[in-house]
């Protein structure tokens, strides 16, 4: 398979705060990568770092991000822009703040796209634009062309911003918690349009329940590592890091009749202090000695010294 | 559901909410009638917009009705004066979606769960504090700190130990887990059911996720457009969800297991949720209806009881 993206031991910090440590990974071209963590994991501070969108106060310390034989942290902002949007597409969470609400969606859309092929004249990248409000399934396009974004509603936003995405026909779309802002039936009809519409892509989000319905692989992040990557199948069979376990027992199910939650108790490590062993050792109930001292290091895929089996 | 049950704590009778606004009137809550007996939690369900927050609010009194009644034992809670709304105000308290915006920044935690004390002019007490801080599983030693130095999840649990520092016996939480993660939503979920059992608490419990509901809910109540769709007890409407809209609903929540999701037909509904302003004619969801008939387009379903404690509102019910 080939790759399309190759991430090689990535650090990003923001000030002292170490938020993506050592992250390595491939996405493979058709593949749907999933990575789930929750909230302050490094996941969307991991996704800027690839589209080099990070705050001023965030640094690159080390690791490559390979993408079309390009090393993209050494790339200048000119060429980055290049690919920013063109060849990698972007979905955010919120359709609200993702849009300009100042100018009417089809003139957006048009725009967007000129921009990356600046020798198309304004009515072909209108009647584009039309053509990809159809394809995202927005009823009445020529309607919607000439509307602002507050008139529209979550669903119908998120559409347009992935018409957005994928005016320029990019080879990867990265998406982050693109259906967390949107009802449940809406977000059904918005996953099945991505899995239409688009071969590879990377889905940063905090359900679960999504990725396994979504995705082909999946990469489980906490405290800014990596601590288990598996296919999706395996990782919801046999699941091998304790965080994973504990995360797919805290997720409730509407099937089932089990009727208590297992919580995970306490909190995640604050990461502005320098950890010691491993950073789930302070709420993991399987914990030995090693992992209160030493950092575990990736035993086949997962990040746990229960697992090491030299 | 027809004259006011005893033994049941909240009645709720033909209920509204109309709200007229600039582009015509709003109606939010359109007729709803049901009942929370006694130390038991209904879970109301349904999509951003179905009203499902003004129904909370409507059962504190923090909105006036455009119609219907709402007996909090045998008073009637909207004929309440001004001095008998602020003693009963101790019996029903809220707790809030966002732990962020629904704690005052610059007071301290202490001073915040000490608020409804001193609003109700009790004498506040540092070992009923500190109790509550144990209570809700919050280090008492951390009791001057403020907002921000705490976690989401210990933020929550100050909501909580605000809401029940004035010992009331009827909650309505508003998506209470709604802003957190879901090792943390599980955390909270547990302490919610434990108090209740504790302190023989009555429970709203509102949320769009139905999943955490069937965790603490004896009942559920599904809202569309304004209107309670269905109701059953909990199992009974996972189980058998007889309206085509709670079985769309379960259906598009995803299960964490790869090889079901794969084996399962999904229903996938076609556009969006009609503006309440301007409601269809007919049955609310006939837009969107994958069964819907001519007669659902021309007259409204009444809320059927069907089988015993499961009401539908539909006129071609999914019955298997």
């Amino acid at each position: 398979m080939k790759a399309h993206i190759e991430v090689k031991d990535l650090e990003v910090s923001i000030q002292n705060i170490r938020a993506v440590r050592n992250v390595s990974f491939t996405l493979y071209e058709g593949e749907k990568l999933g990575i789930v963590g929750e909230s302050g994991c490094g996941k969307t501070i991991l996704m800027k770092a690839l589209l080099q969108l990070l705050p001023s106060t965030a640094t690159i310390d080390s690791g490559e991000i390979w993408f079309q034989g390009n090393n993209l942290v050494t790339l200048t902002e000119k060429e980055l822009q290049g690919i920013r949007g063109k060849e990698i597409g972007m979905i955010f969470q919120d359709p609200m703040t993702s849009l300009n609400p100042t100018l009417k969606i089809g003139y957006q859309i048009a725009e967007g796209y000129r921009r990356h092929f600046p020798l198309i004249s304004k009515k072909e990248a209108k009647e584009r634009a039309l053509e990809l409000l159809q394809q995202v399934g927005i009823s009445e396009p020529e309607l919607r062309m000439e509307q602002y974004p507050h008139l529209l509603s979550g669903g119908i936003r998120q559409r347009a911003v992935i018409a957005l995405a994928l005016a320029s026909k990019p080879s990867i779309l990265i998406a982050d918690e693109p259906t967390t802002a949107l009802d449940v039936t809406v977000q059904a009809q918005i996953l099945d349009l991505l899995l239409q519409l688009q071969q590879s892509i990377l889905l940063i989000t905090h359900d679960l329940s999504i990725v396994a319905s979504f995705c082909d692989r999946v990469l489980v992040m906490y405290a800014g590592q990596i601590v288990e990557e598996a296919t999706v199948s395996e990782l919801f069979a046999n699941p091998k890091h304790p965080y994973t376990k504990r995360l797919l027992q805290s997720i409730p199910r509407i099937d089932g009749q089990e009727k208590i939650l297992h919580p995970i108790a306490g909190s995640p490590p604050d990461l502005s202090i320098p950890l010691q062993g491993c950073a789930f050792c302070s709420r993991c109930t399987e914990a030995i000695d090693i992992c209160r001292t030493e950092t575990p290091p990736l035993f086949g895929g997962n990040r746990c010294w229960k697992n090491d089996k030299r | 559901m027809g004259a006011t049950a005893v033994g049941k704590m909240i009645n709720v009778r033909n209920l509204k909410k109309h709200f007229s606004t600039s582009k015509g009137v709003l109606r939010a809550v359109d007729d709803v009638s049901f009942d929370i007996p006694e130390g038991q939690t209904l879970g109301l369900v349904g999509e951003s917009g179905c009203g499902k927050s003004t129904l909370g609010r409507l059962l504190l009194r923090l909105y006036e009705p455009t119609a219907g009644e709402v007996h909090f034992d045998e008073s009637s809670l909207f004929s309440l004066s001004p001095s008998e709304l602020k003693k009963w105000r101790q019996e029903a308290q809220m707790i809030f979606q966002d732990p962020y915006a629904s704690l005052n920044p610059r007071m301290t935690a202490e001073d915040i769960v000490a608020e409804p004390l001193k609003i109700h002019g009790i004498d506040i007490d540092p070992d009923t504090i500190a109790k509550s801080f144990q209570q809700v599983n919050l280090n008492p030693q951390h009791r001057s700190r403020y907002p921000h130095e705490f976690s989401g999840g210990q933020r929550q649990r100050i909501g909580i130990a605000r809401a029940l520092i004035l010992n009331p016996r009827f909650l309505v939480c508003d998506e209470p887990i709604a802003a957190l993660d879901v090792s943390v939503q599980a955390q909270i979920v547990n302490l919610l059911k434990d108090l209740q059992k504790q302190m023989n608490l009555t429970y709203l419990f509102i949320s769009h996720d139905l999943r955490m509901v069937r965790y603490i809910a004896d009942e559920v109540a599904v809202m569309y457009l304004g209107k309670i769709v269905e109701k059953a007890p909990t199992e009974v409407l996972f189980k058998n969800p007889l309206h085509p809209y709670t079985k769309a609903l379960l259906s598009a929540i995803p299960l964490p297991d790869p090889a079901l999701e794969k084996k399962r037909r999904r229903i996938v509904l076609h556009g969006e949720v009609p503006s309440p302003l301007h409601p269809p004619k007919g049955c609310g969801f006939c837009t969107r209806c994958p069964l819907a008939k001519d007669l659902c387009r021309e007259s409204s379903p009444p809320l059927n009881e069907v089988e015993p404690g499961h009401f539908v509102s539909c006129h071609f019910p999914c019955i298997n």
